[in-house]
């Protein structure tokens, strides 16, 4: 079993990643989003975005999904930090979970874009990974961990 | 000018703690080369041929006296005691050590500077109008809009990680002076049929391999909208854009690829989800920016006894009466002027200053100028708010210490990138050309009699020069390991904006000043009397220069 950080914690995961030939039936599977689309019955299931999977397929079933992971197959592509923030603005409430090469010093943005849960290629660093997410206590813009911009806090 | 507040010195703060720690793990092999390479990027800080260089950011090019003197003591004590000013009005370090990079950066946060976002794929600094403010053609001050957009895009965590980098200018005048068509996005400040001030909305505009004048998006927009506006312009961007060749990756390869109206219409669909949402701005906001961009205490000044005086005093110095013509601008409040600095003397690399020039430059600055600077994309320094009445004693100063060449606006304050002297991208020098050109050219009445020619150099495609909208623009190419320059003429970066257009094959360093020479020489012969270099190259094409540059010798 994997270990991720969720919320600020170490934790054990309990999902599957994403296999094309895996059977799409076990309640911890997370499916590609072909799978995903393909299941008649969605409710309960986890699915994965790649980048240039805009997640708008998914905006009419936000209620039905436990589990959004994002893939970062390399760092340097941003797409997913759209994706998050897109899902979350449209209402998306279950774990919204980065996966792959991202880097810590990504987290922190990736916190405010929507993200819960960080499952890093490499396993070995999330002790000081999370210690990332305090990087800043302050910021300019609204995001999802901080609805108003500034502007509207200030005094 | 904008002071920080608890908030904003929070922020820097914690972003030199953030990047001292990634420089402490890189230096550790904690960090690749590879995962560090982004995270020092958006810190300004490059790898050079040499050296590292550290761009330091001067937002919306305003400075005050005690950054000044920073800048001046940061140079003596961590680099070789001088700058160079950017063409996005930052300021350069060539020399620093990497280790020390986070000690400046602590150093600058001291005066409330930083280097965020200074390079890499992220929104890079915005620029501005040099004369925001006090400029006589200005429709509203473009710098509260600076800062509002500013304080939206630094550490945004959303668009971090861009296909490519991007570049925002602002400009609220009837001329423009800030290249709002050569940026990823412009925005102009516009009256609407009913005379309220909003937002025009330029996007896709830029230069690079590829240079394409900036589509208009948004004929006005009300100002409240501006942030979410930019917002949905990014999020299309940062979804869209490619990221498969890093040439093909601006935003204004999508805007050409889905053609303006599709792209309109992709930002306008985002627009719907953030429209009037939080990000919207405040009347409230907006009069807390423009409260930090008020007028400075001017004296009521008779501008016509002013100008008996200085008209009498440039008499009687013609030297000095020279320079009020050449460097000195008209400035909105009567018995003031807007003073150019040249940082174009002959002998020395465009753009650069040393640490001294900065201290007198600082001094100057509060004796005669309300104790702010600011930086050009020109490459020069302006002292914005000076009384007429101080010209001459400023000038004197000025002039002893090499900063009153006056040749504002002429062939020799020329654009010129670091080139290959420094930056591991050119493909060629550039310094040494400008100076070919600047010691070929130095006859003052010569300059005068062509009159406005803006020369733009760049050592290579990525045109940190902005050759191609210089009306004579020059270009490093690389053929075969051999350092070529190729000439495009008729370019311009103002409202009537448009890319220069290739001359022919390209030529050896020690050719270029005579291919300038021959340039000039037909403009001279074909123009008509009120023509400036633009204008003639407009009416008569390309073929009469090109005849006589590639003329075969008998």
């Amino acid at each position: 079993m994997s270990r991720l950080i969720k919320q600020g914690r170490i934790i054990e995961d309990n999902w599957q990643a994403p296999d094309a030939d895996a059977s799409v039936t076990g309640s911890h599977q997370i499916l590609d989003l072909e799978q995903w689309l393909a299941l008649e019955d969605k409710a309960g299931r986890a699915v994965m975005l790649e980048p240039g999977q805009a997640p708008a397929p998914l905006f009419d079933h936000l209620g039905d999904i436990p589990l959004v992971a994002v893939n970062f197959p390399v760092f340097t592509d941003g797409r997913g930090f759209s994706y998050g923030r897109e899902l979350r603005e449209r209402g998306f409430s279950g774990e919204l979970r980065a996966c792959g090469h991202f880097i810590r010093d990504q987290m922190t943005y990736l916190h405010r874009c929507g993200f819960d849960a960080f499952q890093m290629a490499e396993e070995s660093g999330l002790e000081e990974a999370v210690a990332s997410l305090a990087d800043f206590s302050e910021h300019y813009q609204a995001a999802i961990d901080q609805p108003l911009p500034l502007f509207r806090r200030r005094h | 000018m904008y002071v920080y507040d608890e908030y904003d010195q929070t922020i820097v703060d914690q972003r030199v703690a953030q990047f001292r720690d990634q420089t402490d793990r890189f230096l550790a092999g904690k960090l690749t080369e590879g995962e560090f390479l982004p995270l020092r990027l958006q810190n300004g800080l490059y790898m050079q041929r040499l050296a590292p260089m550290l761009r330091i950011a001067v937002p919306y090019g305003l400075l005050n006296s005690t950054q000044l003197r920073k800048l001046a003591e940061i140079t003596r004590v961590f680099d070789k005691g001088y700058a160079h000013i950017s063409t996005r009005q930052n300021v350069q370090l060539n020399w620093p050590r990497l280790e020390e990079v986070p000690d400046i950066l602590a150093q600058l946060a001291t005066v409330q500077m930083h280097a965020i976002q200074t390079s890499g794929n992220c929104i890079r600094n915005t620029t501005t109008d040099q004369y925001a403010g006090v400029a006589t053609d200005e429709l509203e001050d473009p710098r509260p809009y600076c800062e509002i957009i500013r304080q939206w895009s630094t550490l945004h965590p959303e668009f971090a990680f861009l296909p490519r980098k991007f570049k925002i200018a602002v400009c609220g005048s009837r001329q423009d002076r800030a290249a709002i068509h050569a940026h990823d996005i412009g925005v102009e400040l516009v009256a609407n049929a009913s005379g309220v001030v909003g937002c025009k909305i330029l996007a896709g505009g830029g230069l690079g391999r590829t240079p394409v004048i900036g589509s208009v998006i948004c004929d006005w927009l009300e100002k409240k909208h501006l942030l979410t506006y930019l917002e949905a312009i990014l999020r299309v961007y940062n979804q869209n854009g490619r990221r498969d060749n890093k040439y093909k990756a601006r935003i204004k390869i999508l805007v050409k690829a889905m053609g303006v109206d599709a792209f309109r219409e992709a930002v306008e669909q985002e627009w719907d989800q953030l429209r009037d949402g939080p990000t919207t701005l405040t009347d409230e906001e907006i009069e807390r920016a423009r409260s930090f961009f008020t007028e400075p205490a001017y004296r009521e000044l008779d501008a016509d006894s002013v100008k008996e005086r200085l008209d009498a005093a440039s008499a009687s110095d013609p030297i000095f009466g020279n320079w009020v013509r050449r460097n000195t601008v008209d400035h909105r409040v009567a018995g003031y002027r807007i003073v150019n600095l040249s940082l174009k003397a002959t002998g020395y690399a465009p753009g650069d200053i040393t640490d001294e020039q900065l201290e007198l430059v600082a001094d100057l600055a509060d004796e005669y100028s309300f104790g702010e600077i600011r930086s050009t994309h020109q490459q020069n320094l302006v002292l914005a708010d000076v009384q007429a009445d101080d010209l001459y004693a400023l000038w004197q100063r000025l002039q002893k210490a090499g900063l009153a060449t006056p040749n504002h606006g002429y062939l020799t304050d020329m654009i010129c990138c670091p080139g290959g002297d420094y930056c591991s991208l050119a493909n060629a020098k550039s310094i040494p050309v400008a100076e070919a050109i600047q010691c070929r050219f130095n006859d003052l009445d010569y300059l005068y009699d062509l009159g406005p020619i803006e020369l733009n150099i760049s050592g290579c495609m990525n045109a940190c020069g902005h050759h191609h909208i210089g009306h004579i623009g020059i270009l490093g190419v690389d053929k075969k390991g051999e350092e070529f320059y190729q000439v495009c003429l008729g370019g311009s970066q103002s409202k009537d904006a448009s890319i220069g257009k290739i001359l022919g094959p390209s030529f050896s360093q020690q050719d270029m000043p005579d291919v300038i020479d021959k340039i000039l020489a037909t403009y001279l012969d074909l123009r008509t009397e009120e023509e400036l270099f633009l204008d003639t190259y407009r009416r008569v094409g390309i073929e009469p220069f090109k005849e006589r540059v590639y003329v075969k010798a008998d």
